[in-house]
């Protein structure tokens, strides 16, 4: 356990050493000449007409993120139990399909209330 | 790692303490990973465009080297060699953070990846959580590099991105429950141990929904919405250019690698095949690069979905699948 933590951590100060090696490497070789059309917002080559592009987006995006959560520590709640479903066998088995069931049924309520429908 | 047991008992001996062991070793680990690392995306790259040109009836890079094997070097270069453009109204300090959170999950990522019998660098318990957990933390670099463009074309990107790793990560992780409830490990090293018949004959739906799921968390073509060229330009990358690029290329790449790595420790058996032991590595990378070559095939035959319908596939058809791909195999194991 901590050798593997010894190793995390080793190979993250390394990714972040080479990361910072190439960018100075590229830094090294590369010519600046910032000018005004090439420090502007890309828009296909015309003037910036967008003005802030942080806009309002869809409420979607934020619904499907609260789904991943659910489901997701579902997965989380999962994965201890198919490690040692072998050896728990049929109530186990029954157990988890009542869960499941559950989170079906909550599935198709949002399925039912439109929220997976992408308009 | 390979023999790391007799290196500690020797380092026991000679009273050098295991911690300075187990850096230094982790360090040459580490090196080597990235050496191998960059050496897969360069093959990779070269591979895509070989495999583009000969869908397309066309030579594909031809002039630099014996049939252009030297173009990616000369690319490399010209990456690291060209101008970082920092647009003026872009976040300093997340664009320029967000290249590097996109490479450095999926690079810590392969820690645990077992290409062969000893072959692994770090054989955790929950090398499986591991290796879904860490490479989706590129998700925020993603949608960093997104904000910090202030580019409307980046944004868009970035968000649909976002909502599509989101999707089908869900799918993704339910499909490999299958297989954790045959092998009763979540271990990668002891799943391929168990594969004798290789999982893909016990789980067709499962692998075939993670398979679909990894192309869509992978960004690639059918799912590239982020960065559909027609539409967005270049989606969350429109504004970067140079070596920062470069990462978010390396980035996409070794995703790609993991993605069907695991495929092969999951579903084809891993480093198993007919030969002498020392073949293992070889028959491992052989099933990674046949279901890479599947990707690129799928890449350039099929055209682009479009967001709803791959929303619409990810919640409707993919996690009904998985869910039901659970159910099958445990009423199957109990009865």
């Amino acid at each position: 356990m901590v050798s593997a933590i010894i190793y995390f951590t080793v190979f993250l100060i390394v990714g972040i050493i080479v990361v910072a090696a190439m960018l100075g490497a590229s830094k090294l070789l590369q010519t600046r000449q910032p000018t005004q059309a090439k420090l502007d917002t890309y828009e296909c080559g015309v003037p910036n007409i967008t003005g802030d592009p942080r806009i309002q987006f869809k409420i979607h995006y934020y619904i499907f993120g609260l789904l991943l959560v659910i489901f997701d520590v579902e997965m989380l709640f999962i994965f201890p139990w198919a490690v040692v479903f072998k050896s728990l066998g049929l109530f186990a088995f029954v157990e988890m399909l009542i869960f499941i069931a559950i989170l079906v049924l909550g599935l198709f309520y949002a399925w039912r209330k439109g929220v997976l429908k992408w308009v | 790692m390979l023999s790391s047991s007799s290196l500690l008992q020797f380092a026991s001996h000679n009273g050098m303490p295991i911690w300075v062991l187990n850096t230094s070793i982790a360090l040459i680990m580490s090196l080597v990973v990235f050496a191998l690392c960059g050496l897969g995306v360069l093959i990779l790259v070269y591979m895509e465009r070989k495999v583009a040109a000969d869908m397309q009836l066309r030579w594909g890079p031809m002039h630099v080297g014996w049939h252009g094997v030297l173009q990616l070097i000369a690319d490399s270069v010209k990456l690291l060699s060209k101008e970082d453009i920092f647009p003026r109204n872009a976040d300093r300090w997340i664009f320029r953070l967000a290249p590097v959170l996109v490479f450095l999950p999926a690079f810590i990522g392969l820690m645990v990846m077992p290409i062969g019998p000893h072959l692994v660098v770090q054989d955790l318990n929950v090398g499986l959580l591991y290796v879904l957990a860490v490479p989706a933390i590129g998700v925020a670099g993603v949608i960093m590099a997104g904000f910090g463009s202030y580019n409307k074309y980046a944004i868009l990107g970035s968000l649909r991105s976002a909502a599509q790793m989101v999707s089908y990560e869900v799918p993704r992780a339910l499909s490999i429950l299958g297989v954790v409830m045959i092998a009763g490990s979540a271990k990668l090293t002891a799943i391929v141990g168990t594969q004798h018949a290789w999982y893909i004959f016990l789980q067709p739906i499962g692998f075939v929904v993670f398979l679909v799921s990894t192309l869509a968390e992978t960004n690639r073509v059918p799912f590239d919405l982020p960065e559909t060229e027609s539409e967005l330009v270049n989606g969350y990358h429109t504004e970067y250019s140079g070596t920062r690029f470069l990462f978010f290329l390396f980035g996409e790449y070794i995703a790609l690698i993991a993605g069907s790595a695991l495929a092969v420790v999951l579903f084809l058996g891993g480093w198993h095949g007919p030969g002498p032991e020392f073949l293992a590595p070889v028959w491992f990378l052989i099933k990674m690069f046949a279901i890479i070559y599947l990707a690129m095939w799928i890449r350039w035959t099929l055209p682009r979905f479009r967001i709803d319908q791959v929303m619409d596939l990810g919640w409707k058809v993919l996690l009904p699948l998985a869910l039901l791909n659970v159910l099958i195999t445990g009423l199957i194991m109990v009865l």
